[in-house]
């Protein structure tokens, strides 16, 4: 039933674009590296060293250290600086076209993270668009999610399966800070373990309307930071360091990366309650396993009615479903009427430290 | 049967009837449940259940120490009609259904977050209808009714609740309402809140009562325990012991017996009725015709504990040998010849009508073996049944450590020791009771197939059978969950993910390499297995890094095991 698309497979990359017939020429192709697009000669979001990389969004598992020209959106840039260091960046913005032999390229907003955009690619009339990492609802931060109509559509599959269904943001917002209050009434500090790259900020949006003594990690501190010099308006808040006292920490709010959860850094904000905001913590297994206090379905990725609405959306002949439950969700799409396929990439590397999603 | 521990002037104190509002109903039960499910404190949890008790109404109260104390009412629908019922209602494929449920692990939980949303409830209509009670004597009404009645109940009901309250709905359907709740912290909690002591509740809500036909204050009206006969106390347990018994003192203020390897047991014999109860509070009395004789034979107001195991001529069986009589309705003539029952008394808690539970072990003993040896007196057919579980004679410590070698010999686990002073306790309570378990037999063995587990563990591979080498092949002889670390068990995950052979359905065949050393705590013949034999309380003792599959233990050495420790008698 389902078609998978063999891309270990190099005699099959060669001479088979990702087009399984029908379509005459495919704009982009899975290689060693990535997705690449013959016709420009670039990539989009390579896995390692290219000539011309055209990146998504700043999370290290899309943004990859070590190629010679860099392409992304305004947003996108002081982050890329920040994670990759000084390197040949071009920027643009969303709807602005870019060329590269011949082939058009624009971005367009994903809603996923600041800065994070759509690859929209245009040859001989054929439109491609690559989702990179996407949400349909509008976090108020990141730009709202824009279907761009096309031909084929490189979608994501984080949360690719029925149970996914999140709640509006403004009502994990209220749970977040219900839990934050409560907490206070007893004496108790709030850490919250949030990605540092987009799940940060929201979440010091969401405590900043009932509180404003809020800690933040030295790693959200620095986002923080390039995204106020990038003119982004963010909340006030204070970095922990060796110097502050647990006498200030009495009573707040600390946001931290997954990374610090249980570390010896934590020691000092007791007592303390850790809640962790995440997708995943939509299904009690994990907010268990992970022995957190209190798990809140706060997500960047889309769930599955917004995956749905978005392919939908893109009138797409044909989708390409990676990153995820791409085997779930090319299958039922298949069985709804839409031409779909299952990327696997086995060739990805993992992300350091599985630190973004 | 009149009760010493109960005391007049708690009586006055309690506000019988009086604590308790009506609203709530099934939401404040629902997040009652979440804390007790996702706390990790057990302050927490204790102050959530003294919280309810304190704000829930009577009737749902008494259903949640029924629920609380495993009393549930009978499953009115299995899970794959319930899962049919969500499937039609979502309108999506049953493989998608699936595929989520593989990942969430629970049934409960992929119906309740597959389910489309509550819609709003109309203005003016009220939602007071909701309470735990109401939903738990729906499911014994429908107990018999037709299908379609069941399935307008159960999606009407879905409809009226919202994410959480589904799940815990669905949870109350399907069962193993394994949260993070003893019923000896419920007990506290009930103390907390009604200011009785906690080992006179535990003995209020033991025993026979149906949540439907009683209400709160009768149920812990401690006048009450006396109108029941059949009334069990609550059993008290002993502690683990680790090391030897070096500082217990003198050895002879202790009484040492065998640790029998059957089901702890109160024989009840009141008012010419006779009944026979489980540690886990089952009546039992119908299962074990053996008994019956005591109906005539044991004077009024006596209730013995002790151990009900299969035993013949006084020498006891393997345990398997009691599941077969455990799960059957009727019991054969067959059965009864192939696997006869006895019970071993090691205590007395009622005597001539008095609940002697206070006085010391010895004296309790002692008035044991008067009612024994005055009920065997010249009954050959009851003196294969019931018997005094045996003291153990040791002058020193040394002498028993070395008598304690010989436990296996006796189709015993270990010793029990007992502090000669002790009174009978309520539940776990450290110091005078311990059990001295021989230490388990262990032996190596390799990895080959894979589950994911349940619950806590829905997404790992955690669930694994392991194979003893036979020449060439491996043969697989037992499956364990438990004994490793969250950490090793990731770590496990990770190696089954990347070292997958086969799959058949939820099952992986691993590439067999990992070993690991399997303790537990006897071995019996089994026709059912491969390997011709079965463990008690098999567990991976630890992960045996250090060894190589070519390493592990054969089935030569499993048969030997049975050839030196398994009792002949099969358990088919
Ligand atoms: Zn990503
Ligand atoms: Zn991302």
């Amino acid at each position: 039933m389902d078609k998978v698309l063999d891309i270990k497979n190099s005699s099959v990359l060669e001479n088979s674009p990702l087009g399984v017939g029908g379509v005459s020429a495919a704009l982009l192709t899975y290689t060693d590296k990535g997705l690449y697009c013959q016709q420009g000669g670039f990539y989009i979001d390579p896995w390692g060293a290219v000539d011309k990389a055209i990146i998504t969004h700043a999370h290290s598992d899309h943004a990859r250290w070590g190629s010679n020209h860099y392409l992304c959106h305004h947003l996108t840039k002081p982050l890329l600086q920040l994670r990759l260091g000084n390197n040949n960046y071009q920027s643009t913005t969303w709807g602005e076209p870019v060329y590269i032999n011949g082939v058009k390229i624009s971005l367009h907003p994903a809603g996923h993270i600041i800065g994070s955009s759509q690859i929209r690619i245009e040859y001989n009339g054929e439109i491609w668009v690559v989702s990179g990492d996407y949400k349909t609802e509008n976090d108020g931060l990141s730009g709202a999610f824009e279907a761009v109509k096309c031909h084929t559509f490189i979608t994501e599959s984080t949360f690719g399966l029925p149970i996914y269904k999140w709640q509006p943001q403004a009502i994990i917002y209220q749970q977040i800070q219900q839990w934050i209050l409560e907490n206070q009434a007893n004496n108790t500090s709030s850490v919250l373990i949030a990605y540092s790259l987009g799940k940060a900020q929201r979440v010091i949006e969401a405590a900043a309307t009932i509180t404003n003594n809020i800690y933040v990690h030295g790693a959200i501190w620095n986002t923080h930071e390039t995204l106020l010099n990038t003119g982004i308006h963010l909340p006030t808040v204070k970095k922990v360091t060796p110097e502050t006292t647990k006498a200030e920490l009495k009573n707040a709010v600390i946001i931290a990366p997954p990374s610090a959860d249980g570390t010896p850094w934590m020691k000092k904000f007791q007592p303390y309650k850790v809640g962790v905001c995440s997708g995943w913590m939509q299904v009690r297994g994990n907010a268990r396993r992970r022995n957190v206090d209190a798990g809140f379905s706060l997500s960047d990725h889309a769930d599955w009615p917004g995956l749905l609405q978005a392919i939908k959306a893109t009138q797409a002949e044909r989708v390409l479903v990676t990153h995820g439950f791409q085997a779930v969700l090319s299958r039922y799409l298949t069985e709804t009427g839409i031409e779909a396929y299952e990327i696997n990439t086995p060739l990805m590397p993992p992300t350091p430290k599985g630190e973004e999603e | 049967m009149i009760n010493e521990t109960s005391n007049n002037s708690q009586l006055q104190n309690f506000p019988l009837g009086v604590g308790g509002f009506l609203d709530g109903g099934f939401s404040l039960f629902s997040s009652l449940v979440n804390i007790l499910g996702t706390s990790t404190k057990n302050t927490e949890k204790l102050n959530a259940l003294q919280h309810y008790f304190s704000t829930a109404s009577d009737k749902d109260k008494v259903w949640v120490i029924a629920i609380f104390s495993g009393r549930r009412p009978k499953r009115i629908i299995n899970s794959t009609i319930l899962q049919q019922w969500c499937v039609e209602l979502i309108d999506l494929p049953l493989w998608l259904f699936e595929e989520s449920y593989h990942t969430v692990g629970d049934l409960a939980e992929t119906i309740a977050l597959l389910l489309p949303p509550k819609p709003p409830t109309p203005k003016g209509e009220s939602q007071s209808g909701l309470t735990l009670s109401h939903y738990l004597e729906e499911f014994i009404r429908l107990e018999k009714a037709e299908e379609p009645i069941k399935k307008d109940f159960i999606i009407t009901t879905w409809m009226q609740l919202s994410q959480e309250e589904r799940f815990v709905f669905n949870k109350l359907i399907t069962g193993g309402f394994r949260i993070g709740v003893s019923q000896k912290m419920m007990v506290n909690a009930l103390a907390k809140t009604t200011k009785i002591e906690a080992s006179t509740i535990a003995h209020l809500i033991s025993g026979n009562w149906q949540p439907a036909n009683i209400n709160f204050a009768d149920l812990l009206n401690p006048n009450m325990v006396s109108k029941d006969d059949s009334k069990p106390y609550p059993f008290y347990l002993a502690y683990a012991l680790e090391d030897d018994p070096q500082n217990f003192g003198n050895i002879t203020e202790w009484q040492a017996e065998w640790k029998w390897d059957g089901i702890r047991g109160q024989i009840i014999k009141r008012n010419g009725e006779l009944y026979v109860w489980s540690r886990g509070e089952e009546l039992m009395t119908d299962k074990f015709p053996e008994y019956l004789i005591l109906k005539t034979l044991l004077p009024d107001g006596t209730v013995m504990d002790g151990e009900i195991l299969p035993m013949q001529d006084l020498q006891p069986l393997p345990f398997s040998l009691l599941q077969t009589r455990i799960g059957r309705k009727t019991i054969t003539k067959k059965q009864l010849q192939e696997a006869p029952i006895g019970f071993f008394a090691y205590d007395l808690l009622e005597y001539n009508t008095t609940d002697i539970r206070t006085k010391p072990l010895q004296e309790r003993r002692l008035l044991l073996e008067n009612i024994i040896n005055s009920t065997l007196a010249g009954n050959q057919l009851l003196a294969n049944t019931i018997q005094l579980s045996p003291t153990i004679q040791a002058t020193s410590w040394d002498e028993l450590i070395t008598l304690r070698q010989g436990s296996r010999d006796m189709g015993s686990e270990g010793l029990m020791l007992k502090r000669k002073s002790s009174p009978y306790q309520v539940g776990r309570k450290v110091g005078d009771w311990w059990k001295w378990k021989m230490e388990p037999m262990v032996i190596d063995a390799v990895l080959i197939y894979a589950q994911k587990g349940h619950g806590r563990r829905s997404n790992l591979y955690t669930d694994y059978t392991f194979a003893v080498k036979d020449g060439d092949r491996l043969v697989t002889f037992t499956k364990a969950y438990s004994g490793l670390t969250d950490k090793e068990f990731n770590e496990i995950d990770a190696f089954v993910k990347a070292n997958s052979l086969e799959k058949f359905g939820p099952v992986r065949t691993v590439k067999p390499e990992l070993v690991f050393e399997i303790a537990f705590e006897g071995i019996a013949a089994s026709a059912r297995h491969k390997s011709g034999v079965a463990l008690r309380f098999p567990r991976m003792n630890r992960w045996r890094k250090d060894k190589k599959v070519d390493e592990i233990n054969t089935l030569e050495d499993l048969k030997n095991m049975l050839r030196i420790y398994g009792n002949k008698k099969d358990g088919k």
